[in-house]
C-alpha cells in the first residue's frame, strides 16, 4: 500500500531542504549594510501613509466561501468520474440530481448578484 | 530496501535536472519574448547568453536582503519557503514515461506512482495559495496585501473550473493514477489519429478550459493581476529581495512546469508518439533532431556574427548526436518516451511564453466575472455533455 | 517505515493542535490548524484511506483553511486579549483532558482490537475507485442529501454577505 507513496516522501525531504538551503546559503555571501531608509516599507519613494492593516472588501470573503462550497462538490465528482463506466446511465442520473440541486444554488447566487464583482 | 534506494537514486537524478530546467526556463522565456518583440534577448554572458542563468543565480545569492522593520518576521520567512516547497512537491507524481526495465530493475519513469496522483496535484496547487497570501499579509505593505488578496482570490476562483475540466477526461480513462491515464490514451482512431483525450477523445473543450485556468493559477499574463506593475508595483513580492524573491520566481516556473506536464498527461497522451510506431513514429525524434542540426549547420556556414561559426556548429553536432541516440537499441526505450513527453510539455510552455508576448492584461472585475460566470458554467456543461456521450458510447 | 512516518506526523499533528490553542495571534492559530490538517491527511494515507487523504488535503487544508486565513486577513484581527481564566477550568482542565484521553483510548483498544483498519497496510479499500463504488451504490441517499446541505450553505453565505454589500 505505502510502497507507491515512498518516493513521494523521499522527494518531500528534498523539497523541504532545497528552499531552506537556497534561503540560507545566501546569508553567508551577501553584504548587510545598515541604512534607515531600508527599514521603511515601500510606497514608491514617498513616505508611507498609514499602515497596511485595514479592512478590505467583503467580496474577497464571498469568493472564498463560495469556493469552499463548490470545492466540496467538485471533490465528490472525482470518485464518480473514476467509476463512471460501471455506473452507466445510472451514474448520469445520479450526477444530474446532484448537480441539478447545486445549479439551483448557483443560479440563485447569480440572481442575488453574489457572483458579480463590482 | 531496494525500493528506498531506487527512489533516493531517482530523486538524486531528478533534482539537478529540475533545477537546471527552472534556471534555463528563465533564459528561454527571455529569448522567446525578445524574438516576439524583434529584439535579441540576453546575449552578453556566454554565447547567446547561455550563461545568463548562472549569472542571475550569483547575483541573487549575493544581493543584500533587506527586511523592512514593519514586517512579521516569521511569516515573511515562511511564505517563500512554503510557495517553493508546494510547487516543487507537485512535480513528484508526474510520470514522464512508461514502466521500463533497466539492467533487470523494473521501475516507473517518474517519482511516485500513486492512485490519487491527480487529486494530490490539485491539493498541492491549492496549498500554493498560502505562500502568496502570507507573503502579502506579512509584508505589511498596502501593495503587497492587495496583491496577495487578489492573487489568492484569483487562484481559488480558477481552481473550480480547472477541477471540473480535469474531471471530464477522467470519465473516459476512469482512473486518477497519472500513468494509467496515459495508458488509457494509447492507440489510434482509424489507425492514424492519436487516441489522446484532446484529439481522438474529443476533449478539446476541456483542454481549452484547463489551459485558461492554468494561466490564471500560475499568475501569468493575461491573468497576472497580482503583479500588475502599473497598479501594485510588484504585488505580493514588493517587499522581497535577494533569494526570497528568487524563491517566488522559481515557484512560479515550477508551477508552469507542473501545469504543462499535467496537461500533457491528461489531454495530449503523455509519452505516446503522434504517429503509430509502425507507420514510422519512432523515426520522428531523429528526423526532428536532424532538421534542427541542419538549420544550425547552415547558420554555422553563413554566420551572422563571427562567433556563430563555432557555437552553432558545436550545438548542431550535439543535436545530431542526440538524434542518433534515439535509434540505439537499449537507450531507445528510455529516450523515445522522454522525447515525446518533453516536446509536448515544452510546446505548452512555449505557448505560455508566446501568450505573454501577445495578450494584454485583464481588468480585475473582468477576471473574476470570467471565472464565475463564463468558465464555471462552461466547464459544468462540458462535464455533463461528456457524461452523456460516454454513457451513450459504452451502452 | 510506517511506524516512523506515523510517529513523525502524529507528533506534527499534536504539536500543531497545542500551538493552535496557545498562539495569541489568529493567523498563527490558523496556520497551526493547517499543519494539523496536513499531518492528518498523511495519517489517513498510512491507514490506507487514500481518497480521504486526498480529499482532506484538497478540502480542509486547501479550501476551508484558506477561507479562515482570508477572513483573518480581511478583518485585520489583532492578537487576542487574555480573558480572565476561570478558577475551576484552570485546576480541572488538564486532569479531565487526561482522563478523557485515557478513557477514549481504552474504549478503542477494547472494542476494535482486531479491526483491519488499525494495522498499517492491512486495509486496501480506500482508493478512489472503491470509495466511488460504495458512495454511488450503497450510500447513494446520503450523497444526494449532501447536495441539499451544500445548497443551504450557499444560501447562508450569500445572505450573510449581501447585508454588507447593500
Amino acid at each position: 500500500m505505502l510502497e507507491g507513496y515512498l518516493p513521494l516522501f523521499v522527494f518531500l525531504v528534498l523539497c523541504i531542504a532545497f528552499p531552506l538551503a537556497a534561503l540560507l546559503v545566501g546569508k553567508a555571501l551577501r553584504p548587510s549594510v545598515f541604512a534607515p531608509a531600508k527599514l521603511e516599507s515601500y510606497e514608491c519613494g514617498i513616505e508611507a501613509v498609514g499602515g497596511a492593516r485595514g479592512r478590505y472588501s467583503v467580496r474577497f470573503y464571498l469568493v472564498a466561501i463560495l469556493f469552499v462550497i463548490f470545492d466540496v462538490e467538485t471533490v465528490f465528482l472525482f470518485p464518480w468520474a473514476v467509476r463512471y463506466k460501471q455506473l452507466g446511465w445510472f451514474g448520469v442520473a445520479e450526477a444530474l440530481v446532484f448537480l441539478g440541486i447545486l445549479v439551483v444554488g448557483y443560479v440563485w447566487a447569480y440572481k442575488k448578484g453574489a457572483l458579480e464583482w463590482v | 530496501m531496494d525500493f528506498i534506494l531506487l527512489s533516493i537514486l531517482k530523486t538524486a537524478i531528478a533534482a539537478p535536472v529540475l533545477l537546471g530546467t527552472l534556471a534555463y526556463l528563465v533564459w528561454i522565456e527571455r529569448k522567446v519574448l525578445a524574438h516576439v518583440q524583434l529584439r535579441m534577448g540576453p546575449s552578453r554572458v556566454g554565447p547567446h547568453g547561455l550563461l545568463q542563468p548562472i549569472a542571475d543565480a550569483i547575483k541573487l545569492l549575493t544581493k543584500e536582503d533587506f527586511i523592512p522593520s514593519y514586517v512579521n518576521h516569521v511569516y515573511y520567512w515562511l511564505a517563500p519557503w512554503l510557495a517553493l516547497m508546494f510547487a516543487v512537491t507537485a512535480i513528484s507524481v508526474i510520470p514522464i514515461g512508461p514502466i521500463v526495465e533497466i539492467f533487470g530493475v523494473k521501475t516507473n519513469m517518474g517519482q511516485a506512482d500513486i492512485s490519487i496522483g491527480l487529486l494530490l496535484i490539485l491539493g498541492l496547487t491549492g496549498m500554493g495559495v498560502y505562500g502568496i497570501a502570507l507573503a502579502g499579509w506579512s509584508s505589511n505593505n498596502k501593495y503587497s496585501l492587495l496583491g496577495g488578496l487578489r492573487s489568492s482570490a484569483q487562484m481559488i476562483s480558477y481552481e473550480l473550473p480547472m477541477a471540473l475540466a480535469i474531471a471530464s477526461p477522467l470519465l473516459i480513462v476512469n482512473t486518477l493514477n497519472l500513468r494509467e491515464i496515459v495508458n488509457g490514451q494509447a492507440g489510434y482512431v482509424f489507425g492514424i489519429i492519436p487516441n489522446w483525450n484532446a484529439v481522438g477523445g474529443l476533449q478539446m473543450f476541456s483542454f481549452l478550459i484547463y489551459l485558461i485556468c492554468a494561466f490564471a493559477e500560475t499568475n501569468r499574463i493575461p491573468f497576472d493581476l497580482p503583479e500588475a506593475e502599473n497598479e501594485l508595483v510588484s504585488g505580493y513580492n514588493t517587499e522581497y529581495s535577494s533569494m526570497k524573491f528568487a524563491a517566488f520566481f522559481m515557484a512560479e516556473y515550477a508551477n508552469i512546469i507542473t501545469a504543462c506536464s499535467v496537461a500533457t498527461t491528461l489531454f495530449l497522451g503523455g509519452w505516446h508518439p503522434i504517429i503509430p510506431n509502425e507507420l514510422g513514429g519512432q523515426f520522428i525524434p531523429t528526423l526532428i533532431c536532424f532538421f534542427f542540426a541542419g538549420v544550425l549547420f547552415y547558420h554555422a556556414l553563413n554566420p551572422a556574427r563571427p562567433s556563430d561559426r563555432l557555437s552553432m556548429g558545436v550545438i548542431g553536432a550535439i543535436i545530431l548526436g542526440l538524434g542518433l541516440m534515439f535509434q540505439v537499441p537499449v537507450v531507445k526505450d528510455l529516450a523515445q518516451p522522454l522525447f515525446w513527453f518533453a516536446s509536448k510539455a515544452g510546446f505548452l510552455i512555449f505557448v505560455f511564453i508566446w501568450v505573454r508576448g501577445t495578450v494584454p492584461r485583464f481588468r480585475y472585475d473582468q477576471l473574476m466575472r470570467f471565472a464565475w460566470l463564463v468558465l464555471f458554467p462552461a466547464a459544468l456543461l462540458n462535464l455533463l455533455l461528456t457524461a452523456f456521450v460516454v454513457a451513450a458510447k459504452s451502452n | 517505515m510506517d511506524v516512523i512516518l506515523f510517529t513523525f506526523f502524529a507528533l506534527v499533528a499534536i504539536v500543531g493542535a497545542v500551538s493552535l490553542v496557545l498562539q495569541k495571534h489568529p493567523i498563527s492559530s490558523a496556520l497551526s490548524l493547517v499543519s494539523v490538517m496536513v499531518a492528518l491527511s498523511v495519517l489517513f494515507l498510512l491507514l490506507g484511506a487514500e481518497f480521504i487523504a486526498a480529499a482532506q488535503l484538497v478540502v480542509y487544508s486547501g479550501a476551508i483553511m484558506v477561507l479562515f486565513v482570508f477572513v483573518i486577513m480581511l478583518l485585520n484581527a489583532g492578537a487576542e486579549r487574555e480573558s480572565r481564566k476561570g478558577g475551576l477550568a484552570q485546576f480541572l482542565g488538564l486532569p479531565l483532558t487526561a482522563i478523557l484521553l485515557v478513557f477514549a483510548s481504552y474504549v478503542i483498544t477494547q472494542s476494535m482490537s482486531n479491526a483491519k483498519a488499525v494495522k498499517f497496510g492491512a486495509f486496501t479499500g480506500g482508493g478512489p475507485r472503491e470509495v466511488g463504488w460504495e458512495l454511488f451504490t450503497r450510500y447513494l441517499l446520503p450523497f444526494e442529501v449532501t447536495s441539499i446541505l451544500i445548497l443551504i450553505a450557499i444560501a447562508g453565505a450569500v445572505v450573510l454577505a449581501r447585508k454588507e454589500i447593500d
